[in-house]
């Protein structure tokens, strides 16, 4: 399934850079604001088990958008999804709006965390993971979305090394790569998490089929991360 | 007698049988007298390890699926090391947990300024919609556990310490309780405190108001304490000097007040020794205290 139908009206990929430039004002975006958005789009679209008529469904799948910097891409692909109104965009960042600069989940049908004050997201999605496991509910995945950088505060590292002993299969991790760490080394993303027993799969955060498999690629007994390589950020 | 903490795991283990809402994340501290609540329940009793920030960012993803998770560790590394996530895995993302702290202000004097947090209430108090139960004897801290959580998902932080009174009253999870009436003076003693205070006021004409519930701090019962007993008030805390000031004045905004906040000073003692001689040290024992509250209220003891 590749597109998706609000109010009648149909959105795909394509419509994505027009709904993020109701927020920009500008229809041509760097790599920088667009990182995310082939990530998004290939889980929304095809992997994620949501929707908005799912939102207090306990046994939906969770999305945790982790690096809440630069969100734009994700309220275009919830918007393309019905999960808030394409109204909303052009509002983006106004006092009124629901719309900010980071997500609130308070305020933004769809967004499982507020987030802006990175390393927070992959915690939660521990504690939630657990929770379901608690509640006997095997079925839903969680997802979190961090940044390579995002990765550089430790509070990643608290989780990562406890979801791997603990086996937490449930729990799935995307790190989109745009090469803006501090002190990174070649291959140290993956490393990380492989040290710590989960299974890791690197692939082309633009293609979407590489996305795909690797969103789906079987772990059983283990936490899952997908990096995700982009363009490297410039400045 | 044993200790408030004694009482933590029993009573969270028997919860834990009772609701299956209930989860006990712990971050290694604690975990031995929790080793049967995890055997029966292996799922919602979670060790995270030495991790703070997992710590509170997990209970709050438990939170946000449903459960109610109790969370406990010493205070300094349950509100001040992930005071962010408290703040906002918390705070922000409207979440609720009980956070039971143990070791308190100087609990452990031996063990020096690290595992000392005389500012957690007061750090607390920089955020939005936190119940601060503070008990004073192991029978109130069992009572006001169970009250926590069963609170619905509120935000709520119990403190429990080794100090504690000789014998326990009655709370309710809520408001102030009368101790003992005067007319020069109105005296609220919070939790372990009130033991000292009440040897200190002998004799002197205060009334005197226990506290175990301080936030919220119930301003209609020390107002209507106000009304016989005058507005002078002192504040007599087992953690940081002058926390609750600030709501004893806004409980008193429209008369003329005058406030005296007893508690543990800001300065680093940089010494070790036993609780007794830091209590003495912050000028918390009844003699220091009888002297600082009777100077304030300026009522010589009768003979």
């Amino acid at each position: 399934m590749t597109i998706t139908e609000e109010r009648g009206r149909a959105y795909t990929h394509a419509d994505l850079p027009r709904l993020m430039g109701l927020m920009t004002g500008d229809e041509k975006h760097g790599p920088a604001a667009t990182s995310t958005l082939d990530v998004l789009w290939v889980l929304y679209d095809r992997v994620l088990r949501v929707g908005p008529e799912r939102a207090a469904d306990p046994d939906r799948d969770r999305f945790l958008l982790s690096k809440g910097h630069g969100p734009m891409a994700y309220y275009a692909v919830l918007a393309a999804k019905g999960f808030v109104p394409v109204a909303w965009l052009p509002g983006f960042g106004s006092y009124d709006s629901p719309l900010g600069h980071h997500p609130d989940r308070v305020l933004v049908p769809g967004a499982e965390i507020g987030s802006g004050s990175l390393g927070h997201g992959l915690p939660i999605a521990v504690g939630t993971a657990l929770g379901l496991r608690a509640q006997g509910r095997t079925g839903p995945a969680v997802w979190v979305l961090v940044g390579d950088a995002e990765l550089d505060e430790g509070s990643n590292h608290e989780a990562i090394a406890f979801a791997g002993p603990t086996g937490l299969e449930r729990l799935h991790t995307v790190v989109v790569d745009n090469a803006s760490a501090g002190h990174a080394r070649p291959g140290g993303i993956a490393a990380r998490f492989e040290a710590a027993g989960w299974s890791a799969v690197t692939v082309d955060g633009r293609d979407h089929e590489a996305l795909y498999a690797a969103f789906t690629a079987a772990h059983p007994g283990r936490p899952h991360v997908v990096v995700a390589r982009v363009e490297p950020k410039s400045g | 007698m044993d200790t408030m903490r004694d009482r933590f795991a029993p009573v969270v283990t028997h919860l834990l049988d009772e609701d299956p809402r209930v989860a006990v994340v712990v971050a290694e501290i604690g975990k031995v007298a929790l080793a049967e609540a995890m055997r029966r329940h292996p799922h919602r009793v979670i060790n995270v390890g030495i991790r703070e920030q997992l710590l509170v960012g997990a209970a709050a993803g438990l939170a946000l699926t449903g459960m109610r998770p109790v969370v406990h560790t010493f205070a300094s590394f349950l509100v001040e090391r992930p005071f962010e996530q408290v703040k906002l895995d918390l705070g922000h993302q409207n979440a609720g947990a009980v956070l039971v702290s143990a070791a308190a202000s100087f609990d452990w004097p031996a063990g020096g300024y690290t595992h000392m947090a005389p500012g957690d209430v007061a750090l607390l108090d920089t955020l939005d919609g936190w119940t601060v139960q503070v008990p004073g004897h192991p029978d109130e801290a069992e009572t006001l556990l169970r009250h926590a959580v069963a609170a619905g998902d509120d935000k709520v932080y119990v403190r429990l310490s080794e100090s504690a009174n000789r014998r326990g009253h009655r709370v309710d999870g809520r408001g102030l309780r009368t101790v003992r009436e005067g007319r020069a003076g109105v005296v609220v003693a919070v939790g372990p405190m009130l033991d000292a205070v009440l040897a200190a006021t002998e004799g002197l004409e205060v009334t005197v108001l226990y506290a175990t519930t301080v936030r919220p701090f119930d301003a209609a019962a020390l107002r209507r304490a106000t009304q016989a007993a005058g507005t002078d008030v002192v504040l007599v805390e087992p953690y940081l000097a002058g926390t609750s000031t600030g709501a004893v004045s806004e409980a008193l905004v429209d008369v003329p007040h005058r406030i005296l906040g007893l508690g543990v000073g800001r300065r680093e003692l940089r010494k070790y020794g036993t609780v007794e001689e830091h209590v003495a040290a912050h000028g918390l024992d009844a003699a220091s205290l009888r002297e600082r509250i009777g100077a304030f209220v300026a009522v010589p003891a009768r003979a």
